[in-house]
């Protein structure tokens, strides 16, 4: 008895569960293969027609190609910003955990600042354009490092501990010091964790809105997520390229995390409990 | 391969200190010159080109006008309500996903899916979702005969609604930090428990809660630290409207930086960083001490 009054539980959370989290994401593939008209409807019909490849077409043509730019230059922004992120950020966690000290302290300081403290916008925006970096992908580029440093830092400290030092001891004896210690023993023994970094500082960095809006403003620069937000207004009447637009930039998180579910949860929930 | 130039020198440390410049330098010029100069500029007003000196007036207007004032209210608010629902939600959802039952791996991922979506997507999707007529949240509810208000475009619901949007988006990870903590739970407490013929209830209350405090923790700081910067799901939803019944500080910042006042603007982002670190270094503190790992 007790059992089936069980099961009818979590039989309902099940149900509930899946519509909570499952509608809205049917909602929006449903709504980006409709025709215009009847997306206006806004409702969860069966697809009267099935446009796929005309709305997809027709969103990639918009504005003179401006999604396809916007992917090219989002890809750019994730793929350096994350290289930069892992080789330095890994080199920092190195000294880090292995010279514990004054300037150890220090460094762990400022990593909580970093992962604690909100970013200062526009006097970020007044350094770059004293420098000439503002309104450039270099420049955006920099901020995404400077704010993902830190949870790097975290996942590759946390990492490294458990790395001997022996091993250190052992490089040394063959005469690797210092820069060459680090690039020819350390860092390919955090392959597990430098990946984990790269997928969820990836997610991180193609998803980001607040950054690209701020310090790379224009249509000419704009990344996926900017040019989303854009089109919101432009596309006030035509839902179903709105959606087909949101479906296109969901697929690289999609297919990331198909791929490395568990290395992503993972990295997400090991860097929030040890911070 | 060709080894370096031959005695080692000594005293020389494996771990130099250099190896902290390339992070050093970007966060140094990125992230904490600017910090320092927004406690100088959000005492001027300013036009990125020149600043004239006017004491402590940007910060009075913040606490003077009544729609700047609002956001403060409306951004604690925000966080408390997101990351108490968090906590609840992402506790219940753990709690769940950790039992036996069917298809959870699947729930696991459906539940987790949102985290990696961009908020943007997740905010226009919901936009067209709580639309007062047309939208399928009121739809539904007409089904079973109650008419929804107009979620986002009312000014006693639409900050609430951006909040919900928030907790359905972000409760993925809180649940996963869940997951995490309870299956750290060694299952010999479950067994006492069951020795002394203990309910499910039993279960939960005394096992499960106080052991997986390590993951409240997290949960609560992180989302804390997250509701109170929130800026992207509130900006694609309401942009702070009607009115100024939903804007928080991260939206007046940016609302204060198109207008162009910059120093008003600055002002704003060290009071966000005043808030954040009055909440977050002592709440850090106190949970911290109960914190058993």
């Amino acid at each position: 008895m007790r059992s089936l009054k069980r099961a009818g539980a979590e039989g309902i959370a099940l149900i509930l569960a899946t519509v909570v989290f499952l509608v809205p994401f049917s909602f929006m593939i449903l709504t980006a293969v409709k025709d215009d008209v009847q997306s206006a409807d806004l409702d969860f019909a069966w697809p009267a027609n099935w446009p796929i490849v005309a709305n997809f077409i027709e969103v990639i043509e918009a504005r003179d190609h401006i999604l396809l730019r916007a992917f090219v230059n989002s890809i750019i922004l994730t793929v350096a910003s994350v290289t930069l992120i892992v080789i330095a950020g890994a080199m920092a966690a190195f000294v880090l955990q292995r010279r514990p000290g004054r300037v150890g302290a220090v460094a762990n300081f400022l990593v909580l600042t970093g992962l604690i403290v909100p970013p200062a916008v526009v006097p970020t925006i007044w350094l770059l354009q004293a420098i000439g970096l503002f309104k450039t992908l270099p420049g955006l580029v920099l901020v995404e490092v400077a704010f993902g440093l830190a949870y790097a830092m975290l996942l590759f400290r946390a990492f490294i501990a458990a790395i001997p030092r022996e091993l250190d001891q052992a490089a040394m004896i063959d005469g690797c010091g210092g820069l060459s210690l680090f690039f020819r023993v350390i860092f390919p023994l955090l392959r597990p964790v430098t990946i984990t970094v790269i997928l969820t500082s990836s997610v991180k960095v193609f998803n980001d809105f607040v950054n690209p809006l701020y310090f790379l403003p224009g249509d000419d620069n704009a990344t996926v997520q900017v040019t989303l937000y854009n089109f919101q207004s432009q596309y006030s009447t035509q839902w179903n390229l709105l959606f087909m637009d949101i479906v296109l930039i969901t697929i690289p998180p999609l297919l990331a995390f198909v791929f490395f579910n568990r290395k992503i949860v993972a990295g997400m929930t090991a860097g929030s409990i040890k911070g | 391969m060709t080894k370096h130039a031959r005695p080692p020198t000594r005293n020389k440390s494996p771990y130099p200190y250099w190896l902290y410049l390339p992070a050093g330098a970007v966060f140094l010029l990125i992230f904490l010159v600017p910090t320092g100069l927004a406690f100088y500029f959000s005492l001027t007003r300013w036009t990125l080109f020149d600043s004239t000196f006017v004491g402590l007036d940007n910060f009075r207007d913040f606490l003077a006008e009544q729609n700047l004032r609002v956001g403060f209210q409306n951004t604690l608010f925000y966080a408390v309500v997101t990351s108490g629902l968090k906590v609840v939600l992402g506790l219940g959802l753990g709690v769940l996903l950790t039992g036996r039952m069917r298809l959870r791996g699947f729930l696991r991922a459906v539940v987790f899916f949102p985290v990696l979506v961009s908020t943007v997507a997740v905010g226009i999707t919901f936009s067209a979702l709580l639309r007062p007529d047309t939208g399928l949240v009121n739809k539904a509810l007409a089904v079973v005969g109650v008419s929804g208000p107009d979620w986002l475009g009312d000014a006693t619901t639409a900050l609430l609604s951006v909040g919900l949007v928030d907790v359905w988006a972000g409760v993925g990870l809180a649940t996963v930090i869940y997951i995490a903590g309870i299956l750290s739970i060694p299952t010999d407490y479950y067994q006492a428990v069951a020795v002394d013929g203990g309910t499910a209830w039993h279960r939960f209350r005394h096992v499960t809660l106080p052991l997986s405090w390590p993951a409240t923790y997290s949960v609560i700081i992180l989302s804390l630290i997250g509701g109170l910067r929130s800026f992207e799901f509130v900006w694609t939803m309401t942009r702070g409207g009607p009115g100024f019944s939903s804007d928080v500080i991260a939206s007046i910042i940016y609302k204060q930086y198109q207008a162009g006042f910059f120093g008003l603007s600055t002002a704003g982002n060290v009071l966000l960083f005043l808030i954040v670190t009055a909440l977050v270094l002592p709440l850090n503190h106190f949970l911290g001490k109960r914190q058993v790992t």
